[in-house]
């Protein structure tokens, strides 16, 4: 143990955490997985007062597909869904973006939701959320259950819109729909690292082979996950030749941050690249979905 | 005489022979005792307090708050020490002093200033955070070429008012500079070494444990010189040295980390003897990287001449080295800048001359050997990279141009230029091996093919070689302490064994290849020799394991030991058997009558004689101790190839192959070295990939943890291909020169000389490591590529 002192609850319901976090408000942090957390508490640059484990919550650990998305309760661990080939099958996304979330052994612990709410701008399933178009559900003791637009969700590093009071107990990721592809590229400092840049791809194709939504984020290169402004590119037939020029697009407005890991410029090299080869992923793979949609 | 053969020795009852590691079953199932396992009665707990800054004067300490948590026992500061004499201690070669705890002033990030004792880890750790320290800051200096100025004296304590530390320098300076000038052909680079870190799993700890009543002072330490550590530690505090006891228990890795002493192992000591219980010191992650001993920052201009066709003419290697705070490098007394005087390498230079000047910066000290012979690596590195930078400027093949100066194998013993008598060695054999082995000529075309695409693969060669084993007991010693090391070998009357040698593994498998090479000399069973090394009150005296010395000089003194134990037991064979000593033959591991094939007597009927029956006259029992003092040190070398393909977009590199040829002479456990090349390959991949201690212009360290000092995971390392050669080394008893350190060594170069390979076609001609994507990005960019 080498974290500074704090007060510790292991809460054993919902209502019980809400009324501690109600209580502590800002003193107190949410322990889920604590793959974030416990390190940072560890080399002492996270010092809460409070801890609230969450882990012993029953039933927080769901994972279901309803209504056109999968739904993922507060405690599904990050594994949990790496392994339920019916979730991974509905978001193929997740699919792409879990390998590369840590380690398989943080993977055992991390949750799904935890990584939502700690929002590192870097991370994997926060990107994913927002190419996606997901939401995430907030509860307080005080104001009950709302749902937050995944795209209203991050504000800032390791800033999201959850007020103190609150607690995410779940989150909603937009199912494969018919004509859809996805792709995820990563490139970090060595396998499992945070990532210096990835990039999370969306794009849906008419059967007539018009692109009706190319979505792209990037990560790595904001205070948050950036949904590159692409809407320009919609409504048109997509060939190999327009993907340089829809990259370029993407990394035009970003204003990535310089460390140890890699400088500004390095980073929007990267995301040009990373950007242009998820495209051309996304789209080979919609044309497979349209070309099985055909058939 | 000097015999390389590419054909598996001959059968042997235990040297040769692939066993399995003895300690592994103990240490793969947690059933092993490192320092953190030991609990000692009411044992109390140091953390220490250190600087943010890293120049700064300190103004105020104040104690109060923290000598008020429950449980705080002690807060022990520089002031303290100096009144118990403590302060400073000298650091190992003896040509300076270094701070246990900061007095007046700080010198380095993370440098420490305070230490609280207290009832639980915990306790001390929160503790330390209320030692209030006020500080002035100064400028700091970060770089030695800054240093070199003398604008600012960082060390007021020292006599002379200047930056440097010393200047080194060995062989003909004029000789060199003509013959440079006269040189038909010449390159010059500027070769940076950059500070990288050992890194062990395991951190720094201590327990320190004074037993007021008898007056004995118990030292638990991660040490790689137990004995070493014990003179220490009674030279500097006047404690008799039978009142020491250094016990280094199991260890899990060193690299070099774990030979300096060490402020929490001062500051434990002292905490012991001030509160009369025992004081356990266990470092942080963040603890072992910014303050213990880090290695390499040499700054290199290496200047190689040559004919048109390729022939070298001279070498010239001036240095600038980064030392730190303090001049705490590791190194021999007579030896400054260590082994850099290989810088030769595998070639034949008629003339060469080195110098070094070091700095000190305000930068943690260290300087030590990290899996290295004392700066062997930096040299390998420099020589191997200046061989591919001239075989660029002759447009000429890097195996070729390398081929074409090799020592021959005639020329063993060979002198080299900068003062080193090479053993024995046989480069172009070990060189052709590799090349076959990877497929050399093929893979040129390949290459030319793909330059043809605009693709980017290069090919990497490095034929190091390594001099290991201190030392001659004439030109080696620390502190005084000649560089020998011991064996004691104790035989059991049912005729198992214990052994004991001076040396300390650290994960190199001396329980197994100990008991192995005993048990060649005995023909006894190696499973049932045990090997006891690190408790300075049972083994003899030896100076620890590191520079690859423990097969060399503890190696050695084994088999002279154990012969030591034959030459007893042939008295007892020849009362058992009834005949004279002189007609007693140990021929197949037994000893036989001569001429009598039918009688014979093993070892073992002989161990159980020699307590029931030793005969008359003869001695009873059955041990033997040596100190040896080797008469030169071994000449490991080898050959390494990589291969890589770099991306162009992103400057990632793929080490898509890597062939390592060794030759480290007699080969005891194949298994064994098998597995120290991997290690060390992996380390050298790490070293030319991703590791730097980086600092920004304050001084502040900008890595000091696991997620931003990076080591290579499986799915980062390249898959390695290794093989081996046999040149025996003619001065060891059994031929052996050691292994461990050889692929830290050699790698480094074949790692960068393959990316500069593949980036040739760009006109790029080097990069100083680490060869991370985004400095690779860059000079593709730069390029205009």
């Amino acid at each position: 143990m080498k974290p500074a002192p704090f007060d510790y609850y292991c809460p054993r319901s919902l209502d019980e955490a809400l009324a501690l976090l109600a209580q502590y408000g800002d003193e107190a942090k949410v322990l889920a997985g604590g793959q974030s957390l416990v390190p940072a508490m560890n080399m002492r640059l996270a010092r809460p007062g409070v801890i609230v484990d969450v882990n012993r919550l029953p039933e927080a650990a769901v994972i279901e597909r309803c209504d056109g998305s999968l739904r993922v309760g507060m405690l599904a661990r990050q594994a949990d869904l790496e392994r339920m080939p019916v979730a991974l099958d509905a978001v193929p996304l997740l699919a792409q973006a879990l390998p590369h979330v840590g380690h398989w052994q943080t993977r055992n612990r991390g949750t799904v939701c935890g990584s939502l709410a700690h929002a590192d701008p870097s991370a994997e399933l926060p990107l994913a959320i927002v190419v996606l178009d997901g939401a995430i559900e907030a509860r307080s003791s005080a104001r009950g259950t709302r749902w937050i637009a995944a795209g209203q969700f991050f504000e800032s590093y390791f800033q999201t819109a959850l007020q103190n009071d609150e607690i995410v107990v779940g989150a909603s990721f937009p199912a494969r729909r018919e004509g859809w592809g996805y792709a995820f590229e990563e490139f970090a400092g060595r396998h499992g690292d945070f990532a210096i840049v990835a990039v999370a791809c969306a794009v849906a194709l008419e059967p007539n082979g018009v692109a009706s939504e190319v979505r792209l984020g990037l990560g790595g290169v904001a205070d948050k996950p950036h949904l590159a402004p692409l809407t320009a590119y919609c409504g048109r037939v997509l060939s190999q030749r327009d993907l340089p020029e829809i990259a370029n697009a993407a990394v035009a407005d970003i204003e990535p941050p310089s460390d140890l890991r890699g400088s500004a410029r390095y980073r929007r090299a990267l995301a040009t690249n990373l950007a242009q080869r998820a495209l051309t992923r996304a789209l080979a793979s919609a044309r497979t979905a349209c070309d099985g949609l055909a058939q | 005489m000097s015999i390389t053969s590419d054909s598996e020795p001959k059968a042997r009852h235990s040297v040769g022979q692939s066993m399995k590691r003895k300690e592994d079953p103990r240490l793969i199932q947690g059933r092993g005792r490192f320092l953190d396992d030991i609990v000692l009665p009411n044992m109390l707990h140091l953390a220490i307090v250190h600087s943010p800054y890293a120049h700064a004067r300190i103004v105020k300490i104040d104690k109060s708050a923290a000598l008020a948590v429950p449980g705080v026992k002690a807060v022990l500061t520089g002031e303290d020490l100096t009144a118990a004499g403590l302060a400073w201690i000298p650091t190992f070669h003896g040509y300076d002093k270094q701070m246990v705890l900061a007095v007046g002033k700080v010198l380095y990030q993370y440098q420490e200033v305070a230490g609280v004792v207290a009832t639980s880890r915990e306790i001390a750790n929160d503790a330390a955070e209320l030692v209030v320290v006020e500080y002035e800051q100064l400028d700091p200096i970060v770089d030695p070429f800054v240093a070199r100025r003398d604008g600012n004296i960082l060390r007021d304590d020292r006599e002379n008012k200047t930056n440097h530390i010393y200047h080194w320098e060995v062989g003909k300076r004029a000789e060199a500079d003509a013959a440079l000038a006269s040189s038909e052909v010449k390159v010059k680079q500027r070769i940076y070494f950059q500070r990288c870190h050992p890194a062990p799993l395991e951190p720094c700890g201590a327990i320190a444990d004074m037993n007021g009543a008898s007056g004995r002072l118990t030292l638990y330490l991660t040490s790689q010189a137990p004995h070493a550590h014990r003179t220490v530690v009674s030279l500097v505090t006047g404690i008799p040295e039978d009142k020491i006891h250094v016990i280094s228990p199991d260890i899990g890795g060193g690299f070099g980390n774990k030979v300096p002493v060490y402020a929490g192992y001062v500051v434990s000591a002292v905490g012991s003897v001030v509160l009369g219980v025992p004081v356990k010191w266990v470092e942080t992650r963040t603890e072992n990287l910014t303050t213990t001993g880090f290695a390499r920052d040499y700054h290199m201009d290496v200047e190689i001449g040559a004919s048109k066709a390729g022939k070298l003419t001279a070498l010239k290697v001036t240095t600038v080295a980064d030392h730190g705070a303090f001049d705490a490098a590791a190194d021999p007394t007579k030896y400054p800048a260590g082994m850099f005087g290989v810088v030769t390498g595998s070639y034949d230079f008629p003339v060469a001359f080195t110098e070094l000047d070091a700095y000190f910066t305000n930068k943690a000290p260290g300087g030590i050997a990290y899996r290295c012979s004392f700066r062997v690596t930096e040299a390998s590195y420099a020589i191997e990279r200046g061989m591919d930078l001239l075989a660029g400027e002759l447009k000429m093949d890097p195996a070729e141009l390398r081929s074409l100066n090799f020592l021959k194998k005639e020329q063993f013993p060979y002198q080299s230029p900068l003062g080193f008598e090479y053993d024995s060695g046989d480069y172009e054999t070990t060189l052709r091996k590799a090349l076959d082995r990877i497929g050399y000529t093929d893979l040129r075309r390949e290459q030319a093919e793909r330059r043809q695409r605009g693709e980017l693969m290069g090919i990497g060669l490095s034929t190091f070689t390594e001099v290991v084993g201190a030392g001659p007991g004439r030109l080696f010693d620390i502190m005084g302490i000649k560089m020998f090391d011991s064996a004691e070998i104790r035989i059991h009357p049912t005729g198992s064994g214990i052994v004991r040698t001076g040396t300390r593994h650290q994960g190199q498998g001396h329980e197994t290849t100990w008991a192995q090479i005993v048990a060649e000399e005995l023909g006894l069973d190696p499973q049932n020799l045990r090997v006891e090394e690190g408790d300075t009150d049972t083994a003899p005296y030896g100076l620890g394991t590191y520079a690859s010395r423990s097969t060399p000089v503890a190696g050695a003194a084994l088999v002279k030991a154990a012969q030591r134990i034959r030459e007893r037991a042939r008295k007892v064979a020849a009362h058992l058997l009834e005949a004279a000593e002189d007609d007693i033959d140990w021929i197949d591991y037994k000893f036989q009558v001569k001429g009598v094939p039918g009688k014979t007597i093993g070892m073992k009927e002989i161990a159980f004689a020699a307590y029931t029956n030793p005969g008359p006259g003869n001695e009873p029992g059955l041990e033997a101790t040596y100190y040896y003092d080797p008469p030169n040190m071994t000449f490991p070398h080898g050959a390494y190839v990589a291969v890589v393909d770099v991306d162009r977009a992103t400057g990632a590199t793929k080490v898509r192959r890597f062939v390592a040829i060794d030759d480290c002479g007699t080969v005891i456990n194949p298994m064994i070295v098998e597995g120290q090349i991997h290690g060390g390959l992996t380390e050298g991949f790490a070293i030319a990939f991703m590791q730097e201690i980086t600092f920004d212009e304050n001084g502040n360290h900008l890595n000091p943890n696991f997620t931003d000092y990076l080591l290579p995971t499986s799915l980062e390392t390249p898959a390695w291909e290794t093989g081996n050669t046999v040149t025996p080394s003619p001065h060891h008893p059994i031929g052996a020169k050691g292994v461990g350190e050889s692929p830290n060594v050699g790698s480094p170069a074949a790692f960068v000389n393959a990316v500069m390979d593949a980036l040739a076609p760009l006109g790029i001609k080097h990069i100083d490591m680490p060869l991370t994507r985004e400095k690779v990005w860059r000079a593709i960019r730069d390029s205009g590529a």
